[in-house]
């Protein structure tokens, strides 16, 4: 399993119910449920990921975060988890307040435009960055939204949202990211991951 | 034809209070079991059969010899195991395979034709209930069925919240539409309009309104099938000519496959039975029970549900499916949901759709190891 999961999992207490979305093929909704006896339900778009959520006996709905979000009630999760996936959206700010009012708290990681990889991928090559994180070309990726680790950390003060921990992420390193370091973890770390409430 | 030396029937002897007012009683529910019951008898699966289903649910069917209606699902080491489980089906009231219904007699020996009590979906399911305390089962593995099998799925777990520990309901509706209504009517309608109907007494004037329960099968099918896989099996073919006729014999394919179709109908159903059923479909409205709040009917269940439904099923859309997921999710039940790509209409449940059947065997296995 992949880091950033470990981190994600390190965050959720034991006995609690989750949801996670776009849980593709559930190996996170897995490992919760496995090791943490977490309550863990998944929404995902795909078909093909959802066969492979039932395949491992997970419960996932079918569906989409951006329509499908809302027939949950208030807080009736105590978290929801948000892994690489908020860039992709059309309103990731209407997602994100969705996630803050289904869940106590909300675990999201966002891949980091302002990597020093991507930087200088930009400024030396002149062609869109191509990373770990961010795999696909400029006319096939998903991606809609792309910030960097400080754009979103500004957003959700902007909005007034606390946060509780927030973490950056390089491979197998992971620290804290302050106001103090903020420059220089958006620099070196490729995913910050955001444990936040509204 | 002579169905009761294949039949296994439960006479019901405790009174039920019908919907409609009425009690029956001393009535009889025609049933089938596939697999065995395991010692613990946490392994039964309870089957609700649709529109003109019965309890033969797989292996030969005795009275029509045909193969039974959810062969591909059901069987050894198919998506619902005999080997593994115990699958009881009965046929509903208001049927016609040995379970009370309108071809029935009455008291006084007369065939009860109209004169049968009108059923709902919530009667059928009452009904059905007896069948746990028959084989001593406390609580079902899991209940399921597709179409108006869906809607006894869900009218069972709302008054029997825990009598099963999974619920299955595939393409079917929390609430008969006026489309369905309107389609179900058209059927009723080419049955009571053939003279042979005789205001449903049919059986003791030796007549049978074959024709027009024949139309109503025909009018009928073509809700079960999608557009796209009509134009795909039949598209314009002619049958067995070279050219148009100028007439108004079957040219073409799918003219003659639909007059086949209510033609072998016509030779297992009983009409009175079809209007009966399609009224208690038509009736059914599960939200309307809890005073239009759905969540309300599953709201003393800790079942684990899993809904699926199929993107060409026009009849019992999608939508209607994530209806049912919506109230399930506000009240924080445990769902899942899953629509299947098929192009084979809402009949796609009862056809081999590996992608449907995969899911069902992987959320009944692993459903069951949780055991």
């Amino acid at each position: 399993m992949k880091n950033e999961f470990k981190v994600i999992a390190d965050l959720i207490e034991k006995d609690k119910k989750v949801l996670d979305v776009g849980c593709a093929d559930g190996t996170l909704m897995k490992f919760l449920k496995d090791n943490k006896n977490i309550n863990i339900r998944g929404l995902e778009i795909s078909k093909e990921k959802v066969q492979e959520c039932i395949a491992k006996g997970l419960t996932v709905i079918e569906g989409n975060a951006e329509k499908d979000l809302k027939q949950f009630p208030d807080k009736s999760f105590d978290y929801v988890v948000l892994s690489q996936t908020l860039q992709a959206f059309l309103n990731p700010e209407l997602v994100l307040d969705e996630l803050l009012r289904v869940g106590k708290r909300a675990v999201i990681t966002i891949p980091n435009f302002g990597y020093w990889k991507v930087r200088f991928h930009l400024l030396f090559k002149g062609t869109m960055p191509i990373t770990k994180t961010l795999p696909d070309e400029w006319y096939n990726t998903p991606n809609l939204h792309m910030c960097t680790i400080k754009d979103f950390f500004h957003f959700i003060k902007s909005k007034k949202i606390k946060i509780f921990k927030s973490l950056a992420l390089n491979d197998l390193n992971t620290s804290l990211i302050n106001d103090s370091n903020l420059g220089v973890k958006n620099l070196f770390a490729d995913l910050g991951i955001f444990l936040i409430e509204k | 034809m002579n169905i009761e030396k294949n039949i296994k029937t439960l006479i019901v002897k405790k009174p039920l209070k019908l919907d409609c007012g009425k009690t029956i009683k001393d009535f009889p529910i025609a049933y089938e079991t596939y697999g065995t019951l395991n010692s613990k008898k946490n392994n039964a699966i309870l089957v609700f059969h649709a529109l003109t289903g019965d309890q033969f649910v797989t292996g030969i069917n005795p009275v029509t010899n045909k193969e039974g209606w959810w062969n591909y699902a059901v069987g050894p080491d198919k998506a619902i195991d005999t080997n593994k489980y115990f699958v009881i089906c009965s046929n509903v009231i208001g049927g016609c395979m040995g379970s009370y219904g309108p071809s029935h007699k009455d008291p006084e020996q007369n065939v009860f034709g109209t004169n049968f009590p009108v059923i709902t979906i919530n009667d059928m399911v009452n009904a059905q209930y007896n069948l746990l305390e028959h084989f001593g089962i406390d609580k079902l593995f899991c209940i399921t069925g597709g179409s108006m099998g869906g809607m006894q799925v869900l009218q069972f777990i709302s008054n029997f919240p825990d009598k099963s520990k999974t619920v299955i309901p595939i393409a079917t509706t929390s609430s008969h539409s006026a489309q369905n209504i309107a389609f179900n009517e058209l059927g009723r309608q080419a049955i009571t309009a053939d003279s042979d109907w005789k205001d449903g007494s049919y059986a003791s004037n030796k007549a049978n309104p074959g024709k027009g329960l024949a139309v109503a099968r025909m009018a009928a099918h073509i809700t079960y099938l999608s557009k796209k896989g009509l134009q795909e099996k039949f598209g314009r073919k002619l049958q067995e000519r070279e050219d148009l006729k100028f007439g108004f014999d079957a040219d073409f394919q799918i003219e003659s496959y639909l007059r086949y179709q209510g033609s072998v109908f016509v030779d297992r159903f009983d009409a009175n039975s079809y209007l009966y059923i399609t009224r208690a479909m038509d009736y059914f409205d599960l939200a309307k029970q809890f005073n239009g709040n759905l969540s309300d009917a599953f709201i003393n269940t800790k079942a684990k549900f899993f809904i699926i439904s199929f993107t060409s099923d026009w009849l019992y859309p999608t939508q209607e499916n994530k209806d049912i997921v919506i109230a399930l999710n506000s009240i924080g039940a445990d769902v899942g949901f899953v629509e299947i790509e098929s192009d084979k209409g809402h009949d796609s449940f009862l056809l081999d759709v590996p992608d449907f059947l995969g899911a069902l065997k992987n959320f009944l296995d692993k459903s069951y190891d949780e055991n």
